[in-house]
């Protein structure tokens, strides 16, 4: 028992087979952020893939509009404690973008507008476990919550799911983004439990 | 510097609004501060989770007594707690004194203006305090910006206000009888009078939310201050 | 927080800092390296303090510092880049 704040909390956290270690459950959908809000326009986005040897595909809006969407339900994890359950989002599986993308990288980094990267094996943005989002819950996902379109991948703490997406960076070697380069864990898997560099 | 986290036994708390609270605390060992700093509180649950907020300091120093102002924030994971459920003589943690940046010192004998918007008040009325207990000469003109008039923290204080000390009150939403000011929020003619009354080298010390923060800042240096002479806090 | 998009001011490093520093920190001179404005750390454009505290230009928006606190450690990375000091507080 802490002689300090008897009685404080913190948020409620439950025991749900759904919530991760460490997590409490959340109606909310909290934004945070580590800058200001950028503004991007549809007309002018647009999504670009760059290989370890440099050569690059790009998607207008409209193209990546016309690719397949998918519909998906998902829980997602904050590093910060909140879970949020059966999250509706939209969008592009990442497996289309990377159809015809020939590479022999491990690694991924995720550049978005505002300058905010992140970082994760590639193998995690394939098999249907990530995409490029831009509905949430039947409407168009707002600036604030990373808007024209995100990345989202669900099954690493929502750091990982770089808002204002803009492209990725196919890399050999792991390299540590915006929160991973000041003490957050490269890999980041709520389950693990992995907040920090030495979880 | 390496500040130390000190006990901090709650002696009492008082409403200043319907949802905002004046705490006092004993912290043995305060080293004692300056008007408008601030210090870190820290809680701790049973399981050792830690949540840290900043809050600041609404009095001088008094031996190892310090006062603090809280405005509980709907769903806040901090404030509802301190505001509400700490109960009387259980301890928090605080560090502190924290801040040199946003301070006013009582030596200093230029007129001086405080822009204050809601809870931005609390590090302004230390400044108020200490200024009455200095019994200083230099003129103090506070605006203060709230919604309505039941919003206005240290009403009694305000309102027996010394010689060297002019308030203005600002309502934004609702307005008491006989106020000739309509409703609305901080405009440029707001300032322009208290602005005229300050020397070149006069320190501004803005204190609110952030947007509030914004526009007091522009609306100033609109009005020809010195952006270095204008200092500011913000909370979210 | 009531809105966590907004951004506090570089006075909120004041306590996180001094677990680093010897000097307190909220006065310091900063220049920033894009725009070349320059003013005290208090002046900062502050964003968090969750998952961690981003200093920012407030003409700008450069990134000036961040700050992380981990367990026994504070984590510091000046300017922008993904370059960092690793503190042991405890």
């Amino acid at each position: 028992m802490s002689s300090f704040s008897p009685g404080f909390r913190g948020r409620a956290r439950s025991l749900a087979d759904r919530l991760p270690p460490g997590q409490y459950p959340t109606e909310q959908f909290p934004v945070l952020s580590a800058g200001p809000t950028p503004r991007v326009s549809t007309d002018t986005w647009t999504f670009t893939i760059t290989t370890e040897t440099g050569e690059t595909h790009s998607w207008t809006w409209a193209e990546m509009m016309a690719l397949p969407q998918q519909e998906t339900v998902t829980d997602i994890h904050c590093v910060t404690r909140w879970s949020k359950f059966d999250t509706p989002w939209r969008g592009v599986p990442l497996d289309a973008f990377f159809e015809d993308v020939e590479t022999a990288a491990d690694f991924v980094t995720v550049d978005s507008h505002g300058g905010y990267t992140t970082n994760l094996p590639l193998e995690d943005l394939l098999d249907g476990q990530a995409w490029i989002a831009h509905t949430y819950d039947g409407y168009p996902l707002s600036p604030e919550h990373g808007g024209p379109a995100r990345l989202l991948v669900p099954h690493l703490y929502f750091w990982k799911s770089a808002k204002w997406v803009r492209g990725l960076r196919l890399t050999h070697e792991d390299e540590p983004g915006f929160w991973e380069s000041v003490g957050y864990h490269t890999y980041g898997d709520p389950w693990r439990e992995q907040r920090n560099w030495g979880d | 510097m390496r500040i130390a986290w000190r006990r901090a036994r709650l002696d009492g708390r008082h409403p200043q609004t319907p949802t905002a609270r004046s705490l006092q605390f004993t912290v043995p060992g305060w080293p004692g501060h300056l008007p408008g700093q601030h210090v870190d509180v820290r809680l701790t649950a049973d399981d050792g989770y830690q949540a840290v907020r900043s809050y600041s300091l609404a009095a001088p120093a008094d031996g190892d007594r310090i006062e603090l102002g809280v405005q509980s924030v709907p769903g806040g994971e901090v404030s509802p707690y301190l505001a509400d459920e700490l109960p009387e003589g259980a301890e928090v943690e605080v560090r502190g004194p924290l801040g040199n940046w946003f301070v006013w010192r009582s030596e200093q004998t230029e007129p001086v203006l405080l822009v204050a918007g809601g809870s931005g008040v609390v590090p302004l009325m230390a400044m108020i305090r200490a200024h009455r207990a200095a019994r200083s000469v230099a003129p103090f003109h506070l605006l203060y910006s709230v919604r309505t008039p039941a919003e206005i923290w240290y009403g009694d204080e305000l309102t027996d206000r010394g010689p060297s000390l002019d308030v203005h009150l600002l309502f934004t939403r609702e307005r008491p009888p006989g106020d000739s000011r309509a409703v609305g929020r901080l405009a440029q003619a707001d300032l322009e009078k208290q602005a005229a009354r300050l020397e070149r080298t006069s320190p501004v010390f803005v204190c609110g939310p952030t947007a509030f923060v914004e526009t007091a800042a522009d609306l100033l240096t609109g009005l020809g201050l010195d952006p270095a002479t204008i200092r500011t806090e913000r909370f979210g | 927080m009531a809105d966590d998009t907004a951004h506090l001011d570089g006075n909120c490093l004041a306590g996180p800092l001094s677990e680093i520093l010897s000097v307190e920190a909220t006065t310091a001179w900063w220049r920033c390296p894009e725009c070349a404005r320059s003013g005290p750390l208090a002046k900062l454009h502050v964003y968090g303090p969750d998952p961690g505290l981003t200093a920012r230009c407030p003409g700008c928006a450069h990134i000036a510092l961040r700050l992380v606190r981990d367990g026994d450690h504070v984590w510091l990375s000046l300017g922008g880049g993904t370059g960092a000091f690793r503190f042991r507080t405890a």
